[in-house]
């Protein structure tokens, strides 16, 4: 399978990074040799066989339904590029 | 002083516990070897201040009777673990800027151990490359060179090649490592030094900056495989923060290492006989098998038969998480942000200017790898192809206690080799992937120099929790290889 110049493009859309012709034009076949690489798992039959999502044999605990976020929204603004009154903030979404 | 920076962790412990020397001597000794081998770049922020404040504390609270498991040791950490108020980049230039406002729950543990940081080593951009060659913040220079060409100089492996290099460089005694596909156990070998990748869950992830989370697994580098046993229990342990850090009590490491490894089955496993492989790296990996039988070992051949298509899975299971993982950089929240006036244009233009070209291929394979038809046939397949791996490993574990393998390919290559095919790069981490898909633990020893005078490395993989018995086989092997080469640059 390769990766279209207008399919890469559509792919770093969905990824949100903007990418200029050349840019998409180099990318194109650098993705494609290495979705051919991943590829050569097609030939592995997998019949019968669990996805493994998690390697390690943990249930994953249940902790009380309570207010954990610390309380602590200056720190969590502390590192923002621009935040005022105690908000994020980001270019003008709504007209 | 010189002769400070030469103590392994161990050594050292002993000499401040019988007041030879304080921790701010032990850390001033290390910061000057920093300035002396600046040129090799192996940390992006160094923190001087920082180092001989805690080094005094702990001089302090050692004299009160209150001893850590590295009370006074100074330490590199990898870029890739926040700490509180210090620069945390990841490699990337995304997070340059960043100060975290919380203390990774490993360099919590560290810290309250006593030890002290010397500052934060360089890697790969988020961890994603095998040289340390995609770091926004320049390549880290391996300290060691090849004996007929001294002026080439060398990658160090990655994407923990800063930690690498600088514990071989004597510019800390050891350091934070990460290992998502062979991130400590790659440089570690290329480096000529020792590092261990626990069992995925026995360390806990939070707080380091997250690029295939269920993979990555924190572990550590030293000098020697008593110091890592050392390290390793100062770091690890259960940690409600993360729900895939495992319950389970840290065993005393040090304690497995008695030398004794006699009936051990020690497994070969025929599939990492790979086609074209250097005749010096199966030479060192004969040789090793054959110290292991001399101390009493047993040796058997194994096979893992789903060996080559663990790359295939690991290279859609690891873009898929990283691109999932890393869709919080957007420019809200940390990091510098393009300066647009429309929120999209804001998100693609931060993005653009703020990942490298790896990082970028990376996301874009797993965002085109999870998009919508294609999610079955890859993401699906490829978890599929992980449970393969792990029952060949099971299976395998059934007639020996551990495996012995290469950690690489090759030795260290020069700067630039290997850039101009992604897939190349790649297959840097053939011998180490694996065991990462399965969350084993491996470690890596130094035992060989090569033709060109290149440390080579052994790489021993241990059943899920039996890091013991890898800290044993390792520390046997580490006696009888007697490694004590020095990078050439220190000399």
């Amino acid at each position: 399978m390769s990766l279209s110049k207008e399919e890469t493009r559509k792919v770093a859309g969905l990824a949100r990074l903007r990418m200029n012709d050349e840019e998409l034009e180099r990318l194109a076949p650098q993705l494609s040799n290495i979705i051919g690489f991943v590829e050569q798992l097609s030939e592995l039959n997998t019949d019968n066989v669990e996805p493994l999502a998690n390697v390690v044999d943990i249930t994953l605990p249940l902790r009380e339904d309570i207010v954990t976020d610390g309380n602590c929204a200056d720190l969590v603004l502390a590192n923002a590029p621009e935040e005022t009154q105690g908000y994020f903030v980001v270019p003008k979404v709504v007209e | 002083m010189s002769t400070l920076t030469d103590l392994t962790i161990e050594q050292a412990l002993e000499g401040l516990k019988k007041k030879d020397f304080t921790s701010v001597e032990l850390t001033q000794a290390h910061i000057d070897t920093m300035d002396k081998h600046k040129n090799l770049n192996a940390y992006i922020t160094e923190t001087p201040d920082i180092a001989l404040e805690q080094a005094e504390k702990s001089d302090k609270k050692r004299a009160s009777g209150n001893v850590g498991l590295l009370e006074g040791i100074p330490l590199g950490i990898k870029d890739l673990f926040c700490t509180y108020d210090v620069q945390t980049t990841a490699g990337s230039h995304i997070l340059e800027g960043f100060k975290p406002k919380y203390e990774s729950t490993v360099t919590t543990n560290l810290f309250n151990n006593g030890a002290v940081m010397l500052g934060k080593t360089n890697m790969d951009e988020f961890a994603m490359g095998s040289s340390n060659t995609t770091s926004y913040y320049g390549n880290t220079i391996n300290p060691w060179r090849r004996k007929d060409e001294p002026e080439t100089e060398l990658v160090p492996g990655g994407s923990s090649g800063g930690s690498a290099a600088a514990v071989a460089a004597h510019m800390c005694m050891g350091a934070t490592g990460t290992d998502t596909g062979g991130s400590i156990r790659q440089p570690s070998s290329y480096c000529g030094v020792t590092g261990i990748k626990p069992t995925y869950g026995r360390c806990s992830r939070w707080g380091v900056v997250a690029f295939a989370s269920s993979l990555d697994q924190p572990g550590c580098f030293a000098r020697t495989v008593k110091d890592n046993a050392i390290f390793l229990r100062a770091m690890a342990g259960h940690d409600p923060k993360d729900s895939t850090s495992a319950d389970k009590p840290v065993p005393d490491f040090a304690a497995a290492i008695d030398g004794n490894i006699k009936g051990k089955t020690i497994g070969i496993p025929k599939e990492y006989h790979i086609d074209g492989m250097p005749e010096e790296i199966i030479k060192n990996w004969e040789q090793g098998k054959k110290w292991l039988e001399d101390a009493g070992a047993k040796t058997v051949e194994v096979s893992l038969p789903h060996t080559k298509y663990a790359m295939a899975a690991y290279y859609i299971i690891a873009p898929a998480e990283a691109s999932s993982n890393l869709a919080r950089y957007d420019g809200v929240r940390y990091g510098p942000r393009a300066n647009e006036s429309v929120l999209r244009d804001m998100y693609d233009v931060t993005r653009a200017e703020g990942f490298g070209d790896e990082v970028k291929r990376r996301i874009m394979i797993g965002t085109y790898a999870l998009s919508s038809g294609y999610y079955d046939a890859y993401y699906i397949k490829a978890q599929k192809a992980r449970r393969l791996v792990l029952q060949d490993f099971m299976r395998a574990f059934e007639i020996c206690d551990v495996l012995l393998t290469p950690p690489a390919p090759s030795a260290a290559f020069p700067i630039g080799q290997n850039e101009d095919d992604p897939i190349k790069m790649y297959l840097e981490d053939a011998f180490t992937i694996p065991a990462s898909l399965a969350g084993l633990p491996g470690m890596v020893v130094p035992t060989n120099l090569n033709s060109q005078g290149l440390p080579l490395g052994l790489q021993i993989i241990g059943r899920p929790w039996d890091e013991e018995n890898v800290f044993r086989v390792a520390g046997a092997l580490e006696n009888l290889a007697n490694f004590t080469a020095r990078p050439q640059t220190l000399l």
